[in-house]
């Protein structure tokens, strides 16, 4: 593999984990984390329709096909948990599996069929970043770049609809709007990072950075530029990393570094870390004994 | 003769399932168990690395194991005042991703290739069998029942208890019910179930089972009871139904049994709204 | 020999992070009172209630209940948590929530008898429930669950009873029900201690006053404690409120 391309392929893990940093931020905060991973599991059926229906494999095809279904599975849930006595968990569970069932039923018969067979659409499930090709790059740096400016523009609008509905709702804001904006760029960062990591590891991407964040500061535009570095981090790092060796699949070495930077936050970070609860507690116990 | 072993699998993967589901949705931990499908892969391997083969009944324990894990660590990071929804979403992937890092660097050459993980190849079933006590069935046939025989044991023996603990943990706690220990479990059912499915259906599309049957009873149920035996049945339905179509459409068996698990649950999901606006309609006259 | 107390509780104190919730809480009540426990939003009431109880790690201090530290073997209290700590959407009936407060006095594993769904019924006749006792939990209306949850309690014949906000969001008639039976439980010799958020209503139901703020501030007799200076103290100043009183 050129060292040219290489350059290329890492950064656009790089934006992606970036992007996927910020958006993960947004739906963490509402507690959609596990929405996150279903639309991505659901993005499945949606690839393989768009390569049954036109026949094409074209990277924008697919992501189309990939964005439908994936945004469907997002309304599903909500749907199921307005009308039902369902509970969140229930729904999120039930949508992600049985899309993720449909795409399998799907992509076998796609694996079946004639044109199938080459069709490379199994490294969705696991992403092969290495493999991307020029078009599909440019494609990533398009997506990644308009997630990232969406998300600057809108910053104000979406802090307020998350820290304080009803102010946000008193002073006019168009929240239904507004909301179906960040469903669409979550969507649209699964759907560009699937080629990368792969269906399934996807929602690593949108919870690990944020979470990470979160134990370093309250303030979301600290948290937000935390987690797009740590996406970063974890895209570059992990890309570079799994080229060094062929079969290493990107996904779960992209996942391993930004884990590991959880794991560091979680014991070290002085707000929120482990170790400066442990010292806190000892003081309070020592105070309490004291009085 | 083959193709009965591998509705039979079916067939005891619904049931099995529907056990499990019932009170998995009544605690509200259907993520969890989506959690435990994916760690067991992790538990799977570790297993293999340890023992280096490919024993059932160590996959059995390396997934329990997983399960007990994944349980454990969502709870602490939980505890330390990470949101829930979190909490589940970085242990289990990272555990998965160590996983199938773990598969590409030790166990590559081996039959324990991940898309077999996970979603199973329920064709080859019958292929696979034990004998014990003189009776000869398919391996996946053997652990099913296994496991269905616990998840029945565990249900017989402390239905009160998780009632009460599901119902109001708090309140159990104060008359003495061990809830942390009922929690803990109840987590390894799951995570057999998971282990005895995968072979057949593979580790995803078990939560399908695990979440799908149990959700669509909890629709329709006014008793626990009632729950349990409308969710074995919409298993077994699933199950059915899955392998009848997958033939007719020439495709996976596993993903048409968690496709038809889906249609069960819109189809029953429409009968009940209609139900209720025809009793509305009588109360109203 | 010193008759026991009904709570005992010293130096009780929970921090959540940086945050202290309870502060040296000291308390010591005898046996036989109704008593309310009054404090503004957030005085930490509720937390109060749940480390009593021993549902909370992350304390510090000891509590005694009737002379014994809290275990729940001992089946001495009786907890009616806050209507909202529970799904009612749960697929079960009024009488079976009702039976579950027998599974303490049965071991693990054993089915409830004749005699706990006896006094199951009789919990729930005295609540002016039994009329309901096959309705599925999800239909009953908000009073009508909490008398359910007090049933609940009853049904274990417990020496100590604590509940969590019992009146809120209930009706005249069950306000009127639930009371009575907490002075029946207290003619009986029980101790029962209310988490209680309408002062109005104060020195018509308890005979004992306990006010919370991040620690105890007062404990005694409703007619000493329950004044306007000390309220002042707990609730920080709101004259329209004492006005009333």
């Amino acid at each position: 593999m050129l060292s040219g391309n290489l350059l290329w392929v890492l950064m656009g893990t790089m934006l992606l984990g970036i992007a996927a940093g910020i958006t993960g931020t947004f739906s963490f905060l509402q507690k959609q984390s596990l929405v996150g991973d279903a639309a991505a599991h659901a993005a499945l059926p949606g690839i393989a329709l768009a390569f049954l229906i036109t026949g094409q494999k074209e990277l924008p095809i697919l992501m189309i096909g990939a964005a439908l279904t994936s945004a469907l599975s997002v309304y599903c849930i909500q749907w199921i948990v307005t009308y039902s006595k369902l509970k969140a968990d229930a729904a999120i569970g039930l949508v992600l599996a049985v899309f993720f069932g449909i795409g399998i039923v799907l992509l076998t018969i796609v694996n079946r069929s004639p044109l199938g067979n080459q069709s490379g659409l199994n490294d969705f499930i696991f992403g092969k970043a290495a493999t991307m090709t020029k078009a599909d790059l440019t494609w990533l740096f398009i997506s990644a770049a308009i997630i990232i400016i969406v998300s600057l523009l809108l910053y104000k609008e979406w802090k307020l609809m998350i820290f304080d509905p009803v102010y946000a709702k008193g002073i006019g804001l168009p929240i239904e709007a507004l909301k179906a904006c960040l469903t669409a760029l979550i969507v649209m960062t699964i759907v560009t990072g699937i080629q990368a990591v792969g269906v399934i590891l996807m929602s690593a991407l949108l919870i690990i950075p944020a979470a990470s964040a979160k134990l370093w500061t309250r303030r979301l535009s600290t948290m937000l530029i935390f987690s797009g570095i740590t996406g970063g981090i974890a895209g570059l790092a992990g890309t570079f990393i799994s080229s060094l060796r062929t079969g290493l699949s990107t996904g779960p070495i992209i996942v391993l570094f930004a884990a590991t930077i959880f794991f560091i936050s979680y014991l070290f970070s002085p707000k929120a870390g482990q170790l400066s609860k442990y010292i806190r507690k000892v003081k309070f116990r020592k105070q309490e004994k004291l009085s | 003769m083959i193709e009965f072993w591998v509705i039979f699998t079916g067939v005891l993967v619904g049931l099995t399932c529907g056990i499990a589901g019932v009170f998995l949705i009544l605690r509200k931990m259907s993520m969890i168990a989506d959690a435990i499908s994916h760690t067991v892969l992790f538990g799977i391997v570790m297993a293999f690395i340890v023992t280096q083969t490919l024993n059932g009944v160590w996959m059995l324990v390396g997934a329990a194991f997983a399960g007990i894990l994944t349980a454990y660590l969502v709870q602490l990071l939980q505890s330390s005042g990470i949101q829930e929804d979190a909490a589940i979403g970085v242990v289990f992937t990272s555990l998965f991703a160590i996983g199938v890092l773990l598969i590409t660097l030790f166990a590559g050459d081996v039959h324990l290739d991940v898309e077999h993980v996970l979603m199973g190849e329920i064709a080859f079933i019958p292929w696979d069998k034990w004998t014990f006590l003189s009776i000869t069935m398919p391996k996946a046939v053997w652990m099913l029942l296994l496991v269905l025989v616990i998840n029945i044991a565990f249900l017989f023996l402390f239905y009160k208890e998780m009632k009460l603990s599901t119902f109001d943990p708090v309140y159990a706690a104060t008359i003495g019910l061990p809830v942390v220990l009922l929690h803990y479990g109840f987590m390894t059912t799951i995570s057999l179930t998971t282990v005895s499915a995968f072979d057949s259906v593979g580790a995803i599309l078990v939560v399908a089972m695990l979440i799908g049957p149990a959700a669509t009873a909890y629709l329709i149920s006014k008793s626990i009871k009632q729950m349990f035996i409308w969710s074995m049945t919409f298993g077994v339905a699933a199950a059915i139904i899955g392998y009848y179509s997958a033939k007719w459409f020439d495709t996976s068996i596993a993903g048409m049994m968690a496709t038809a698990v889906g249609a069960i649950f819109v189809v029953i999901f429409i009968i009940d709204k209609i139900n209720g606006r025809l009793n509305k309609k009588v109360v109203e006259t | 020999m010193r008759a026991l107390e009904a709570l005992v509780v010293q130096n009780l104190s929970v921090a959540y992070d940086k945050k202290r919730v309870l502060e040296n809480a000291n308390l010591i009540v005898p046996k036989g009172h109704l008593a309310a426990i009054i404090g503004p939003n957030g005085a930490g009431k509720s937390t109060f209630l749940k480390a009593v109880l021993n549902q909370l790690p992350n304390k510090v201090g000891e509590v005694e209940i009737l002379g014994k530290a809290f275990s729940p073997k001992s089946l001495v209290v009786g907890y009616v948590p806050q209507r909202n700590a529970v799904d009612w959407d749960f697929p079960t009936t009024a009488f079976d929530v009702v039976l579950m407060g027998r599974y303490g006095s049965r071991g693990l594993m054993k089915r409830p008898t004749k005699h706990d769904k006896q006094l199951a019924m009789q919990a729930l006749t005295s609540v002016g429930m039994e009329d309901y006792a096959d309705r599925s939990i999800g239909q009953l209306s908000g009073g009508q669950q909490q008398r359910v949850f007090l049933a609940r309690a009853l049904a274990q014949n417990a020496e100590v009873y604590f509940l969590d906000e019992p009146f809120a969001g209930v009706d005249a008639a069950t306000e009127k029900t639930i009371i009575d039976i907490l002075k029946n439980l207290k003619a009986q010799g029980k101790s029962i201690f209310v988490v209680h958020h309408d002062l109005q209503t104060v020195k018509e139901y308890f005979d004992y006053t306990i006010l919370l703020n991040k620690t105890i501030l007062a404990a005694g007799k409703t007619e000493e404690v329950f004044t306007a200076e000390k309220l002042q103290q707990t609730y920080g100043g709101n004259l329209f409120m004492m006005q009333a009183l």
